[in-house]
């Protein structure tokens, strides 16, 4: 066995239906990544231009990354597909316990009291 | 356990999780990538906290360029899209395809590594350095960071391909290294989807 | 060609095994071993610092040897005392509990042990250049800050970042290894609460000590490369660093004290005679537990003055901690109550643990409510509020488990009378020590002081607390007499189970082989071993034929990996020494060749283990059984 863990497979054994399952998911990974490309350049677009307020500015391009960020993730990482409940657990719990932390080193440092 | 996992028609569709040591590489990166998030969260925080703390140095709206951070996100996005690619290859069994869509995306790797020593270099000679202000010892290590990450995934991927050229092929024990590898690429760029949006644009936006 | 590595393994010099060794249980006696040599190190101190403050205006110590060792004696009891003994039990018995062979990476668990040794032993070497660091185990800046603090510190952020590394992997180690290798029917509700409380807190530490990381390395930053963080005057900020130390360090608590709840949720079964009352609301609350830790930092800092909503906030959230833990205390109440108690010292330890916790709880929540927190703050009613969590709740756990696990773990059992002697000293001595510092602490005597004043009230008192931390060392020094002392006189334990136990590490042969397991165990029950005694033949079923079985390689790397992070760590540190002998690049450049040297030999060299033939796992079967 352990000699086989190391050796070259001639053939694969997907068959033909996973291999078109496969090939359509690739084309989905593509799209993805265009709309990935879409949402960057939207966002540079928006603080580049200057011609839209900051306070709207700011939101949208936060927003923008959030969903680029979902989208890595879902995607690009196989967080949507199944066998990946653990890795989403962790996924989750990190953003979780990010959010406070993020949000008191950026408000609660004691120049403004809250 | 390992024992277990049927070869006879060839490579199993999914070869990085197929033995029971690729199960557990996987779901060990993963809960590994869940704590860098904190890491890399702290940084983020540490840079928004002390972003206004600029001490008489150059600020960033004085020192960002739209352009070639542009340039930047465009190099390592499209490097996200060749892993993933590799990452079909692999599954394939088409280990040709594979190595040349990870050398694609170590090229890729390489120019976002290089425009990013020249941004240093530039921000050094218009005045920040790294002991200037808080603001600058924030910037230079959060994206300090991220750019040792990509020197990391980098060297990872260029092991990985020397060691294995000459196997020639994939197997059940190279698969999830190549797999892992390529989880630890995207999340990269992850990271680097919060730094053009947080540190850049909104350094400028904001203003 | 995997016979003939099996049998090269057996003629390896003892000393070379241990070095190489990726046996859990191998691994877990070096995690005691190591533990408790910084706990006694560390507990000394404790003895030094009570010495001088036996009687006012005392001069046994001076002020700065004094803070080195508050310093010292916080930051060795949290990361490298506590932590490894925690770790020592988990890893023994977590793999035995789910019924696996190993952990999921022996290596990384080898690695992890080796880095966190090496990261201990980077601290403890300042002493010998220039003394320790005198900053508190906080190290507040600016008084850790370059400008304040000497190499001391250096010390401390190194080596805490470097075992903070080995920690960390150990922990995603013990997360896959429960998620993963969980035998034929162990589902995630019929783990032993240790199990759960140990994944659980392996998550925390997962989530908590990578801030922890962060936050030295801005501390690093500052003081060796110039950085600015903490310095107000370019724009720094230093309460950030309060925030990111805390982030870390409240969940810190609860990565020590719950495995330390799931030690007693197994021993107040096993000597009650009955199955732990509320096994789902303990796990669930054992979740409750880890969230809410992450939300409740701010308490640390509620004089600092962040502002009256935050406080709020932070405080009704601390408050909130109190219901899942009252879910806890109440449900070992129940588990006693009714039961056949059989007091022996794990008995004792584990039940005594109930109302000292209790104790420590409630005077947590006396300072989570802001305004008396304005109060108490920096008095030594904190102390004496943290030392009834973590002595009365965390020692008081691991001694639990230690008389517990012991004939699992060496074979023999310890010896009950010294046992007993050992708990009654160490019992009644905690409470002199520490109730009585709750009253120092409200007549107003700060913590942290190396001496105060004459005609104060407070001679007494001290001098009370100080007879109660003797006691305590009397009853560490009796431990260390039985250990010594049973291993001599103590008769092997023969049986599988010599408690008449309910989990499933007490199905194993004693001593435990090194596969743990010959067949793979078919769980049917929560507390599947009781499960057998009582419905089955007394033995587990076990879920596949015996065969032979895979083991991984022993390796030298783990140690090399480590021993590389320590020169470089250490070279790092001589780039703020005067005069290094010699240049620091070198000793920095050697730390990373053998650091990544090493990673890259184990990642180019593939190690499929080895595999022990089944006519040699039936003749080992039939030696122990």
């Amino acid at each position: 066995m352990s000699d086989e863990l190391s050796k070259p497979f001639t053939e694969s054994s997907l068959s033909k239906e996973e291999l078109m399952k496969m090939n359509r998911e690739r084309r989905v990974q593509i799209i993805t990544f265009a709309f990935m490309i879409f949402l960057t350049v939207l966002a540079f677009i928006a603080v580049g231009m200057e011609m839209i307020e900051p306070s709207f500015a700011i939101p949208f391009i936060l927003l923008l990354a959030v969903v680029q960020f979902v989208l890595q993730l879902f995607y690009f990482m196989h967080l949507k597909d199944k066998d990946h409940q653990w890795p989403n657990a962790f996924m989750l719990t990190g953003i979780v316990v990010a959010t406070p932390a993020v949000i008191a080193l950026v408000l609660l440092l004691g120049v403004t009291k809250y | 356990m390992s024992d277990s996992v049927d070869v006879s028609k060839g490579l199993p569709s999914n070869p990085e999780k197929a033995t029971l040591e690729g199960k557990n590489k996987f779901l060990g990166f993963w809960v590994f990538l869940g704590g860098e998030t904190i890491m890399f969260a702290t940084f983020f925080g540490t840079f928004l906290g002390l972003k206004e703390g600029t001490a008489a140095g150059p600020t960033a709206d004085e020192l960002f360029s739209l352009p070639l951070v542009f340039i930047m996100t465009m190099l390592l996005l499209t490097s996200s899209l060749t892993s993933v690619l590799a990452m079909f290859s692999m599954k394939k069994n088409n280990f040709k395809n594979m190595m040349i869509l990870t050398a694609i995306t170590v090229v890729l790797g390489l120019g976002f590594l290089g425009f990013e020593i020249y941004e240093f270099y530039e921000y050094l000679h218009h005045g920040l350095g790294y002991t200037t202000s808080a603001f600058a010892s924030s910037f230079y290590t959060l994206v300090g960071l991220h750019g040792a990450h990509v020197v990391f995934g980098l060297s990872w991927f260029i092991t990985l391909m020397i060691r294995y050229s000459r196997t020639g092929g994939i197997t059940l024990t190279n698969a999830p290294k190549f797999y892992l590898a390529s989880l630890y690429w995207h999340f990269i760029d992850v990271v680097w989807v919060f730094i053009f949006t947080v540190v850049y644009l909104m350094s400028i936006g904001g203003a | 060609m995997a016979t003939a590595t099996a049998s090269m393994n057996n003629n390896k010099s003892v000393l070379w095994d241990w070095l190489t060794t990726v046996d859990h249980k191998k691994l877990a006696v070096l995690y005691l071993i190591a533990g408790t040599l910084f706990f006694v190190k560390a507990g000394v101190m404790a003895l030094f610092m009570r010495i001088q403050l036996m009687s006012a205006e005392n001069d046994f110590l001076t002020g700065q040897t004094f803070n080195e060792f508050i310093t010292m004696h916080g930051t060795i009891m949290l990361f490298l005392a506590a932590t490894p003994l925690i770790f020592a039990f988990m890893n023994f018995v977590i793999p035995l509990q789910i019924g696996a062979r190993d952990v999921a990476f022996p290596f990384v668990n080898a690695l992890g042990f080796w880095i966190f040794f090496f990261g201990g032993l980077l601290v403890s070497v300042s002493w010998f250049f220039g003394g320790a660091p005198d900053a508190g185990w906080t190290a507040y800046v600016p008084l850790s800050s370059g400008e304040y603090a000497d190499l001391g510190l250096d010390f401390y952020v190194l080596g805490l970042q470097i075992s903070g590394i080995g920690t960390l992997v150990s922990a995603i180690n013990f997360i896959v290894t429960i998620i993963n290798m969980r035998a034929p029917g162990m589902t995630m509700m019929r783990m032993p609460l240790f199990c759960w409380t140990g994944l659980v807190t392996s998550i925390l530490i997962v989530f908590a000590f990578t801030p922890l990381a962060a936050g030295l390395a801005l501390l690093m930053l500052d003081r060796i490369f110039g950085g600015q963080f903490f310095v107000p005057d370019s724009g720094g900020n230093a309460v950030l660093w309060q925030h990111i130390f805390w982030i870390f360090g409240h969940p810190e608590v609860y990565i020590l004290v719950l495995p330390a709840f799931g030690i007693i949720s197994e021993v107040i079964p096993a000597f009650s005679k009955k199955r732990l009352f509320g096994y789902t609301a303990m796990v669930f609350a054992t979740l409750i537990i880890a969230f809410l830790s992450f939300m409740v930092w701010v308490h640390h800092m509620f004089t600092v003055g962040i502002g009256p909503i935050t406080n709020s906030v932070f405080a009704i959230a601390t408050m909130a901690i109190g219901i899942p833990t009252g879910i806890k205390i109440f449900n070992w109440l129940f588990t006693m109550w009714g039961g056949k108690l059989t007091f022996n010292t794990a008995m004792l330890c584990a039940s005594s643990f109930v109302p000292t916790f209790v104790l420590g709880g409630v005077t947590g929540v006396m300072l989570a409510m802001v305004p008396i927190d304005y109060l108490y703050h920096d008095t030594y009613f904190v102390v004496a509020h943290f030392h009834y969590i973590v002595v009365g709740g965390i020692v008081l756990g691991l001694l639990a488990g230690t008389y517990y696990w012991y004939p699992k773990m060496f074979g023999h059992k310890l010896n009950e009378k010294l046992g007993i002697l050992m708990f009654w000293l160490f019992y009644i001595g905690f409470h002199l020590t520490f109730f009585i510092q709750h009253i120092l602490g409200l007549i107003g005597m700060p913590r942290r002081v190396f001496t105060y004043l004459d005609g104060q009230g407070m001679e007494t008192m001290n001098l009370v607390s100080t007879i109660g931390a003797f006691l305590m060392g009397a009853g560490v020094v009796v431990l260390v007499i039985n250990i010594v002392y049973s291993a001599f006189t103590s008769e092997r334990v023969a049986v599988r189970d010599p408690w008449d136990a309910r989990t499933l590490e007490w199905s194993t042969t004693t001593p435990v082989p090194e596969y743990n397991f010959a067949q793979t165990p078919q769980v049917r029950s929560l507390d599947p071993w009781f499960y057998e005694k009582i419905h089955g033949d007394g033995l587990m079923k076990s879920a596949e034929p015996m065969d032979e079985i895979h083991m991984p390689n022993g390796s030298i790397l783990p140690f090399m990996i480590g021993l590389g992070l320590f020169i470089w760590g250490f070279g790092m540190i001589m780039l703020n020494m005067e005069n290094p002998i010699m240049p620091p690049a070198i000793v920095i450049g050697v730390g990373f060749v053998v650091t990544f040297g090493s990673m890259l030999v184990r990642s180019i060299k593939e190690d499929h283990g080895y595999h022990i033939p089944l006519d040699k796992v039936k003749k080992i079967e039939k030696e122990v059984s």
